[in-house]
């Protein structure tokens, strides 16, 4: 045990020695929150287009062909994805498999495909839990463009309950990023400039 | 690398003039007046929108308040879930009692993995304890890797508010600092670079791939570290804290003490408030979380550094620590009507505007002329608080601190103001002498009513003691009765007449 850390620890416990009261946190947890008068999939689709992401909906047969109609909009050619994304689309492009690739081999491809694991309505946002379907971290981040494909029934209305489900699965100590729109930066003047150093193009195809 | 001063909570401080001293010089700076102007204006726009989007806000931010006040009312024991968790998870966790101690750990850490660099996520904390310098001194380069840090650092200059630290810079002045600076520390910027952003947002992205891409080692703070899992939570926007959080094989977080949230379900309060209040989005672009290393997914080694560095002293103060709860979202820097005028750079510190006008002098005490002066940054007018989505009350706050320093200040000889309140004490004391300074005034107010003054309704200097008040305001004309000599004239306003 660190002498730094005990001697941390006395000096908070010597801060709290006037006790103060510990607050009853009177929040209750996981609520359901609604969409108002859209039903969450609409919601979904109508948020993640306000941060100016490409979005459409599919589905279940033409998943294959919307994501290969996505990299073409998006000019992308050698495109990279886990195994079970490659198994389950296998037509939808050249792809390159990540075999221990480099984060140089991921600079030099173009777009990458995922899964998601959970998406929230409100906030258009798509988390990502890196398991099946999903890949590495690295793999959605250095290529520039990404193609996310989200079920409906993953989508729900809010953060709390995708706070919940992530909780319920077991899945929220596993690496997680939860993307809100592409990279984007307001640093300068706070003008909104849509892409840095994330994917510059972030398309989400909703199955369903 | 210090054309500044030290603006961090680190012994190098020595002091900068007092904040009314600095805020004279900037607020004469009406480029910077008219950026920030523009930029608080539209921030606060985007705030208020997606905050009315939710009927229960005010919830929200009792939750949050609440949620904070657990965490750091029980903190040691917080404190021990977390080191224990991200233990069990495969982290290493280190303690650092003050700047000093914290830099030397992440210099020993950097140097065993044998890298002259590093990559930086924006972090707050490592810029309080000036951590970038301390590296420089060992030999290894920091490089800053969020665009307006990335200006700040470039152009040798220090953050003047907390989400956009280089906010005081136009885009003219950023297509400068690239086309002068970018070459000296890696790639150059285009030679036809303009001043759009879109183009400067770009050569941003070429600048440091290269950088995010070869690095072995990364340093990052972290908004949230949640106790019952030990996982850390980083929230961004344009992708280099994904880039620094992901690709190099060892991280380093440099994370307060008071960042601790008691659970991982906190985060469905604190991921609403947050992106709000601080970008006025609904969700920030992207948010990463980690417990521990991944198998076989970004870094191998993670180590966090849990830091003190006056924390305990601001948690020791009961009216003061409420500080603690600041989750940094700089809502207070957006409203402050001071902060709006006088820029971030007045504060004399990383931390600028109401929340750093209660945090910095209570993290480094109220010794120096800037840390004496920072309670007296504000008109009291309370915006700070209405948009503190952890509800800090930051203006009763400033007066509890203004009472510290003037406490503090007791003994030698008596300044101006002192005598005046004295003076003012000594007549308000017994109430005969309050109705003859009463009738004085009054004799003043027709003299200065009269036609041969102007008939004027203010007065724009006062004679000594009270010139040092009236030089920045205006006072009002005494009127020609008092109210005690009114309330006797007409039985307390029934026997209303015909006023002179």
């Amino acid at each position: 045990m660190s002498e730094a850390r005990a001697v941390i620890m006395g000096r908070i416990r010597e801060a709290l020695d006037d006790r103060p009261p510990v607050p009853e946190v009177t929040w209750r947890y996981g609520l359901p929150v609604g969409t108002g008068d859209l039903d969450a999939v609409e919601r979904f689709i109508e948020r993640v287009a306000d941060y100016q992401a490409r979005v459409d909906r599919v589905g279940t047969d033409g998943v294959g062909e919307a994501i290969a109609a996505a990299l073409h909009a998006a000019g992308a050619d050698r495109v990279v994805a886990d195994a079970a994304v490659r198994a389950t689309w296998p037509d939808s492009a050249r792809w390159v498999a990540d075999d221990n690739l480099t984060t140089y081999d991921l600079d030099s491809i173009d777009a990458v495909v995922t899964t998601a694991t959970v998406a929230i309505a409100n906030t258009g946002t798509i988390i990502l839990d890196h398991g099946d379907g999903q890949g590495r971290r690295a793999l959605s981040l250095v290529p520039d463009v990404h193609v996310c494909v989200v079920g409906a029934g993953q989508i729900v209305d809010d953060v709390p309950k995708a706070v919940a489900r992530l909780i319920d699965s077991g899945l929220h100590t596993r690496p997680l990023t939860w993307i809100s729109g592409p990279s984007a930066t307001s640093d300068i003047e706070l003008d909104r400039v849509e892409g840095v150093h994330g994917p510059r193009t972030l398309h989400v195809v909703v199955v369903g | 690398m210090t054309g500044h001063p030290h603006v961090g909570v680190t012994d190098a401080f020595l002091g900068m003039p007092k904040f009314q001293t600095v805020a004279k010089v900037e607020l004469a700076n009406s480029v910077q007046r008219r950026n920030l102007a523009h930029a608080t204006g539209v921030i606060r726009g985007k705030r208020a929108a997606v905050v009315d989007e939710l009927e229960n806000w005010e919830e929200l931010r009792l939750a949050a308040e609440a949620i904070k006040d657990v965490a750091l009312r029980r903190l040691d024991e917080h404190l021990e879930e977390f080191e224990a968790n991200a233990i069990a998870a495969g982290a290493v966790v280190h303690w650092a009692r003050d700047a000093e101690e914290a830099n030397r750990i992440v210099v020993d850490l950097v140097r065993a993995e044998g890298a002259s660099e590093v990559v930086k996520v924006k972090s707050m904390a490592t810029q309080e304890i000036e951590l970038n310098e301390a590296l420089a001194a060992a030999g290894i380069d920091a490089w800053e890797t969020d665009l307006a840090e990335l200006i700040v650092q470039l152009g040798d200059d220090w953050p003047s508010h907390i989400l956009v630290p280089a906010i005081h810079r136009n885009r003219a002045e950023v297509r400068e600092i690239f086309l002068r600076e970018m070459g000296k520390v890696g790639r150059p910027a285009p030679q036809d670079l303009t001043d759009e952003p879109r183009r400067l947002a770009e050569a941003a992205r070429l600048h440091l791939r290269d950088k995010f891409l070869r690095a072995k080692v990364a340093v990052s703070g972290a908004n949230f570290a949640i106790a019952d899992t030990g996982s850390l939570v980083v929230v961004e926007s344009e992708g280099n804290g994904r880039m620094c959080l992901t690709l190099p094989e060892t991280l380093i977080s440099v994370v307060g003490i008071e960042k601790v949230l008691p659970s991982w379900r906190d985060l469905e309060v604190f991921l609403q408030v947050l992106p709000r209040s601080s970008t006025g989005e609904r969700e920030n672009p992207y948010t990463s979380m980690w417990t521990g290393p991944g198998a076989g997914d970004g870094p191998r080694n993670v180590h966090i550094v849990l830091l003190d560095n006056g924390r305990t002293r601001v948690l020791a103060d009961p009216k003061g620590r409420d500080a603690l709860r600041c989750i940094r979202c700089s809502a207070c820097l957006n409203v402050c009507p001071v902060y709006e005028r006088t820029g971030g750079h007045s504060y004399g510190s990383v931390y600028p505007g109401p929340i750093g006008a209660v945090l910095t002098p209570q993290l480094r005490g109220t010794s120096s002329d800037i840390d004496k002066s920072l309670p007296y940054a504000s008109s009291l007018c309370g915006a700070c608080f209405d948009v503190c989505p952890v509800r800090i009350d930051i203006p009763s706050m400033l007066v509890h601190l203004r009472t510290r320093v003037v406490d503090e200040s007791r003994g030698g000889m008596p300044s101006g103001e002192q005598l005046v309140m004295k003076a003012g004490g000594w007549m308000f004391a017994d109430h005969r002498r309050l109705e003859a300074a009463g009738k004085a005034a009054a004799g003043a107010g027709k003299v200065l009513r009269s036609k041969r003054m102007g008939g004027k309704q203010v007065l724009r200097s006062l004679p000594w003691p009270a010139s040092g008040w009236s030089g920045a305001r205006d006072a009002p004309v005494p009127p020609t009765e008092s109210f005690r000599a009114w309330w006797q004239r007409t039985g307390g306003g029934h026997e209303e007449d015909g006023h002179e």
